[in-house]
């Protein structure tokens, strides 16, 4: 007997504590599936699934690891001003439930 | 008496397009571009004969895939990334091939959590799981005890179901999961479930019987009452957050708060089913012509299936009619789920036969007498006796000792 059942838990985006002045980048175990809305971000290793909710958000996820900052890169990506902030709300979510992970920078 | 099924909801005339931003659930009712809740039935084959089977499950069928075509399939998963299936039947592991299938979809990144009723699983078979990554394991249980569980699921199949329990624990297997469907036979065994679960190490996932397959036959004696799914509401407040639900209980919302869980109808939007030849339902709960959108073996595949049926698309639309749309709970209860209406024989648009507002019961009765509820005519059920017979339809059970010498004793 099975039943529908999303393969793993299902999270929205929500507050957390990480450190946007640090590098970050989509984590190496993370793989992200284009949606009309944005996109499907699945971790092999902890298997949990997460949104992405707009076109944007994917492209800043997709851009960390070209920038030495969370800032710098909502500044790269265009993010207006005012919608920083949750940005940056989502980047923490993303953290925590480590579909992206800190970068080191080369020294 | 004249057969009127209800149809499949009908297409907006013009399909709203879809909105930017908002909840994630609204955005789920317009579809994604590949299923997050996939289920695949390898077999329609079971040992057991489990009263409210929702597959009608039994015997084999013989257009089942062939083990290269089902290889097809999970490069196509791979393809379309669907990173994780949940496989079942019937019985999945009674395929000779199982192991190996299990082992080619893991080599493809789609990640297998499957159900089985834990016959297959010896410690030989609990010890290779607990070595493979990305593979989960839910054995059915439908009692916290034998007797309340061999009623409904047969002789001897509680303690086949603890004994396969008892080898992944003792294998080191993590995450593992007991199923339960509730009942009203089972429905006060919450607590006694999720006891034996921990004892195991193991999660507790719970869902809804739905009156789909042989379910049908039992739902009226089975399903449970509305004092007992006030008590289940109380007891997800209280315990929900550590036990898996799916989109079972979206309906029990209306009673107040939204619930951990998938809260929508997800039948050709996030969720799908395909089935042991290869057909392409809306949901797995939903084996029926009127939600079957296409075959795998049909040019282009299942991704063809999934992105341009026409069923599927139909279905890719928010509900903006019909009886519940104007309930003060309908935000959160979404009129519940469409095979529980379907199967009752209930417009798809109106409440559901579960309906916590009680809208449900004054539909059944209220049905048109001409109209009988639909009946999928796929059937799969074993057509004599099985050993170890479930008791609860008054069927003489037969002993499972029966065939332990040999397969024929007492047969003739
Ligand atoms: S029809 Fe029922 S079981 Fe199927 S997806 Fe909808 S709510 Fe879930
Ligand atoms: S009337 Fe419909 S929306 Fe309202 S509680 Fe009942 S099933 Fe849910």
């Amino acid at each position: 007997m099975t039943s529908a059942e999303p393969a793993a838990v299902i999270r929205d985006e929500s507050a957390g504590a990480f450190d946007p002045d640090l590098a970050w980048q989509r984590a190496r175990s993370v793989a992200m599936r284009p949606e009309p809305f944005g996109a499907l971000v699945y971790h092999f290793g902890n298997r949990k699934l997460s949104f992405l909710k707009s076109k944007l958000l994917v492209s800043v996820v997709e851009a960390l690891e070209q920038h030495p900052s969370v800032h710098a890169t909502l500044a790269a990506c265009e993010v207006p001003e005012a919608q920083r902030p949750a940005y940056v709300k989502a980047l923490a979510d993303l953290a925590r439930s480590q579909m992206i992970e800190r970068r080191e920078l080369p020294a | 008496m004249t057969a009127v099924l209800p149809s499949r909801p009908a297409a907006p005339a013009v399909r709203p397009d879809r909105p930017v931003g908002g909840r994630l659930i609204d955005q789920f009712e317009y579809g994604l571009d590949a299923p997050i809740c996939l289920t695949w039935e390898l077999t329609y084959a079971c040992n057991l004969a489990c009263v409210h089977c929702l597959s009608s499950s039994g015997r084999r069928d013989p257009r089942e895939l062939s083990t290269a075509e089902a290889e097809g399939v999970i490069d196509e998963l791979q393809r379309m990334q669907v990173f994780y299936v949940n496989v079942g039947g019937g019985e999945p592991t009674v395929r000779p091939d199982f192991w190996h299938l299990l082992d080619y979809a893991i080599d493809h990144q789609v990640g297998v959590k499957f159900s089985t009723n834990g016959i297959k699983l010896d410690k030989a078979r609990a010890a290779q799981l607990a070595a493979t990554d990305y593979v989960d394991v839910q054995i059915s249980l439908d009692g916290a005890t034998a007797e309340v569980n061999d009623r409904v699921r047969g002789a001897g199949s509680f303690a086949t179901a603890t004994r396969a329990l008892e080898n992944l624990a003792e294998a080191g297997m993590k995450d593992f999961k007991v199923s339960v469907v509730v009942t009203r036979e089972n429905a006060g065994q919450l607590d006694a479930f999720k006891a034996l679960t921990d004892s195991f190490g193991a999660q507790l996932r719970i869902t809804r019987l739905r009156p789909s397959g042989r379910g049908a036959d039992v739902w009226d004696q089975l399903h449970p009452t509305q004092a007992q799914q006030r008590d289940l509401y109380n007891w997800l407040l209280a315990n929900g957050d550590n036990v898996l639900t799916g989109d079972s209980f979206f309906h029990l919302s209306a009673f107040g708060e939204a619930l951990p869980g998938l809260n929508l109808c997800g039948a050709g939007r996030v969720v799908c089913l395909i089935d042991p030849v290869g057909d392409v339902y809306a949901c797995p709960f939903a084996i029926h012509e009127n939600f079957l959108a296409g075959n795998v073996r049909d040019e282009g595949g299942f991704q063809r299936v999934w992105q341009q049926s026409e069923l599927f698309a139909d279905l890719r639309s928010p509900q903006t009619g019909g009886a519940c749309t104007k309930c003060a709970h309908f935000d959160a209860c979404r009129g519940g789920c469409m095979a529980a209406k379907f199967f009752t024989g209930l417009p798809l648009d109106g409440p559901d036969p579960e309906c916590v507002q009680g809208y449900g019961e004054s539909a059944l009765a209220a049905r048109d007498s001409e109209r009988v509820a639909p009946k999928s005519h796929i059937d799969h059920s074993h057509s004599g006796p099985v050993r170890g017979q479930p008791t609860l339809l008054g069927f003489p059970s037969i002993p499972a000792k029966l065939c332990d010498e040999s397969p024929l004793a007492g047969m003739a």
